[in-house]
């Protein structure tokens, strides 16, 4: 059975943006004991191999839920709107300027006098922009409006790259220390 | 109206049996076993009382000796005495030679591109000798609870890579030990701590052993243990500040040039000594050689204190990839021998800005907590609802053009996990693919560990680009990959279980294993027998329940009839063979033959899953 389309019917939860985490973590819980490899031990072989496909796609539509840029990507794929990386642009000049600005902070940090709280600065900027992103995607995905949805995305995984690499960044960091 | 129910997984198929079930904590020095007798967990000792067993293997004259008989060998016949094997599991000549210098074994390339030990006994690999030091493990656990053991839970660094993890199942499997699950070693601690203190919270596991280090986040809460993050290094523990301790002592004692071996044995376990006296006194004398001297703290404290900044820095990555910060933790759990230096306690308590919990036993946790994992995994204890989420340490991925590694699964994912990605051909009319399977957190191929290459071959020829290739990697709850391979369009397929570049083959093992049938002992083949008759019951328990409730419902008159002679004919052929290949081409074919109905029952509890409905909610008109 293929689960890709039905996460959220997996977890009991509305087709929204908005996630209950508290009830999404209650039910994975509840899959996972139900699935578990660790439940199928004393099971044949065959059941076995079953257990791990089973778990392994609650693992994976958890993940998905939990994040909020995958979970976004996956309901604009709901829709048939297609993620593929190739499209991923926007025309939208004011935010570019913004994002080339934030990169070259970003390369800047080593050579400040505390690269950790100018790492910790960038940190929150890109958290309070990417939360505002995310209402931005609730409310024109609620709105039916897909054209800004994907829009807001767009820019959701524009902070996505940015804050790995700032976690990229801080691990270097670490290590020169 | 029939009232149709699956069986509760986890529920053992005869309720009053009791199960032999064991953890096994495999250590770099010492290795244990523990296992739960009337609801408590308690360690398994030897005959004279000793918990610990040294992880010590001694090819003699008269025979293999292991652990503390072992032992007494080590300084005067070091070729043939072996310590620290773990540090060897799932690595090539080169690697150990590479991370350990100069060695007292003389090293050899073993199959498959493993490391091997040239001793008296010939040529060993870090397989065989885990073997052993897991074979007089079981014995002692065989004699104390009075028959052969049904399974065991074997602990690993959980920051050890698939080839480590792959190494160590194949030992217990050639020990002839069951294994019901590789558990990681702070996870095990955690839960020997989590089911005592029954809090719920975050807590950091810091487990510093004499050849590993690991550092686990965990979530707990009534009876989950749900790792969040995992980091370490395979290669740090207390040998290595011993090795530190030693260099320092060359320096004192003015000793330059190459030390053969047993001079070599001797100095480390002078530097042991003295570092292990430290833990209780202000100063320790340390004799080698000729030389005399007297190190103290701050002595220490110089050799090892580069060390100890490691494992704070991977503490520091495992927090921050966790998303949680030292102040948000309940506590942190000090696990392993080395722990025990207050050096390290200092360290630790600097970093986590709190005083670690060292009221525990930091060498009997381990142990203890698989003991009770393997309690509840071997199905006696129904009903009980623990719950142990773990994750893989490093990420997993694939070599792409110009030798870069595109990843696949990330680290720190919950396992088990299985994730496709496709790729396309680049040349007109190719029609074969190389897979090149790599593991770890770089960028380029050459600075990850390889674990397998295998090619899909036999692709018909189309336009470069036009064939659609998903590679599907699957992460067991053992954290060992498989990998597959497909051209989805016209259909071709390769499958590779991840038997690594630095691995035993499939047929290596059932060599070793025949091997040791040929060499006269029966007793290996009733075991292999009882294995099969085992799988045989189970297949035939699950499966005739299974007909029993769903049969009339899932499968045309044809497929159940089909099934019902397959099935009669295994439940004939349990009774009376006594041939264990014979036994397992059955069960391979039955189950082969019912894969289909397991995975349309499997759904229908997915589905229910969906509905909102547990499965046995539903009635179903029969």
């Amino acid at each position: 059975m293929d689960l890709t389309k039905h996460y959220f019917d997996l977890f009991r939860l509305p087709v929204a943006f908005a996630v209950d985490r508290r009830l999404l973590d209650e039910r994975y819980l509840a899959l996972q004991r139900q699935f578990h490899p660790d439940r199928y031990v004393s099971r044949s072989a065959q059941e076995q191999h079953l257990a791990v496909r089973s778990a392994a796609a609650v693992n994976q539509a958890y993940a998905v839920l939990c994040s909020p840029v995958k979970r976004a990507q996956y309901l604009l794929e709901l829709q048939g709107l297609d993620s593929d990386d190739s499209n991923k642009t926007t025309s939208d000049r004011e935010f570019l300027l913004e994002q080339m600005r934030l990169r070259e902070s970003l390369v800047e940090v080593p050579d400040a006098a505390d690269p950790f709280a100018e790492l910790a600065d960038l940190e929150r900027e890109i958290a309070q922009a990417s939360v505002a992103l995310e209402d931005e995607f609730a409310t024109t995905y609620q709105a039916a409006d897909l054209t800004g949805a994907k829009q807001a995305l767009v820019k959701m995984q524009f902070y996505g790259k940015l804050q790995a690499q700032l976690a990229d960044l801080e691990e270097q960091l670490d290590e020169l220390n | 109206m029939a009232l149709l129910q699956i069986s509760e997984p986890g529920q053992s198929l005869e309720p009053h049996q009791y199960r032999r079930a064991v953890g096994i904590d495999l250590g770099t020095t010492n290795s244990l076993i523990a296992t739960v007798r009337s609801g408590s967990a308690e360690i398994l000792p030897d005959q004279q009382g000793h918990n610990l067993m040294p992880s010590i293997v001694h090819y003699g004259r008269e025979g293999v000796l292991v652990g503390r008989a072992a032992a007494e060998w080590a300084v005067s016949d070091p070729q043939n005495t072996v310590v620290s094997i773990k540090r060897f599991m799932g690595r090539s000549r080169q690697e150990c030679i590479d991370r350990d210098g100069e060695l007292v074994y003389q090293l050899a390339e073993s199959d498959g591109g493993m490391v091997g030990l040239v001793t008296r006994a010939g040529k060993v690999s870090p397989v065989e000798v885990s073997a052993e030091i897991l074979r007089a493990l079981a014995q002692r656990a065989e004699q104390a609870l009075g028959g052969p053991l049904n399974g065991a839970v074997i602990t690993v660094p959980a920051y050890f890579d698939d080839a480590q993890r792959q190494a160590t199942k194949d030992a217990a499997t050639l020990a002839g030990i069951k294994v019901l699950r590789l558990l990681n070693e702070p996870t095990a601690a955690a839960i020997a701590y989590g089911l005592d203190n029954a809090e719920s919270g975050l807590i950091a596991v810091y487990d510093l052993g004499g050849g590993t280090f690991d550092i686990s986040v965990l979530r707990l809460s009534r009876g989950v243990f749900e790792v969040l993050a995992t980091g370490g290094d395979t290669a740090l523990g207390g040998d290595d500040f011993d090795s530190a301790v030693a260099s320092w002592v060359c320096e004192q004692a003015g000793v330059t040039g190459d030390l053969s071996s047993q001079q070599h044995r001797a100095l480390i376990e002078a530097a042991r000594l003295a570092r292990e006296t430290l833990t209780s006194e202000d100063t320790a004398a340390v004799e080698f050689q000729n030389w005399q001297g007297v190190i103290d703290h701050d002595q220490l404290n110089a050799c090892v204190d580069g060390l100890i900044g490691k494992t704070v820095r991977a503490s520091k990555r495992a927090l921050r990839d966790a998303g949680v910060t030292t102040e948000e933790l309940m506590a942190v759990v000090m696990v392993g021998g080395t722990t025990r230096m207050p050096r390290v306690r200092e360290k630790v308590a600097e970093f986590f800005q709190r005083p670690p919990m060292v009221n525990i036993d930091p060498d009997t946790v381990v142990a203890i907590g698989a003991a009770r994992q393997a309690e509840v995994l071997s199905g006696n204890r129904p009903g009980d609802e623990m719950l142990l989420l773990d994750v893989i340490p490093l990420s997993l991925g694939i070599e792409t053009m110009g030798g870069l590694v595109e990843r696949i699964i990330h680290r720190n994912t919950t396992i088990p996990v299985a994730k496709a990605q496709e790729f396309t051909t680049f040349k007109d009319g190719q029609t074969a693919l190389a897979v090149h399977v790599v593991q770890g957190e770089r960028e380029l191929v050459s600075d990850c560990r390889s674990l397998a290459r295998f090619d899909l071959k036999g692709m018909p020829p189309m336009a470069a680009g036009a064939a659609k290739i998903r590679i599907t990697y699957q992460v067991d709850a053992d954290g060992l990959l498989n990998v597959t391979a497909r051209e989805l369009i016209s259909g071709t397929q390769a499958r590779i279980e991840v038997k690594p570049a630095y691995g035993l083959s499939e047929g290596e093992i059932s060599k070793m294993l025949q091997d040791s049938f040929n060499n006269a002992n029966d007793d290996m083949r009733i075991r292999a027998l009882r294995e099969q008759q085992v799988e045989a019951d189970r297949l035939l328990q699950d499966l005739r329940s299974a007909l029993a409730q769903d049969g009339q419902q899932l499968l045309g008159k044809e497929e159940l009839h089909c099934l019902v002679k397959e099935l009669d004919e295994l439940a004939e052929l349990r009774k009376v063979s006594t041939d264990h290949r014979e036994l397992a081409r059955h069960i391979e074919a039955l189950a082969r033959l019912s894969e289909d109905f397991a995975a349309r029952r499997m759904d229908i509890a997915i589905k229910g899953a969906l509905a909102g409905h547990r499965i046995d909610e539903y009635e179903v008109d029969g």
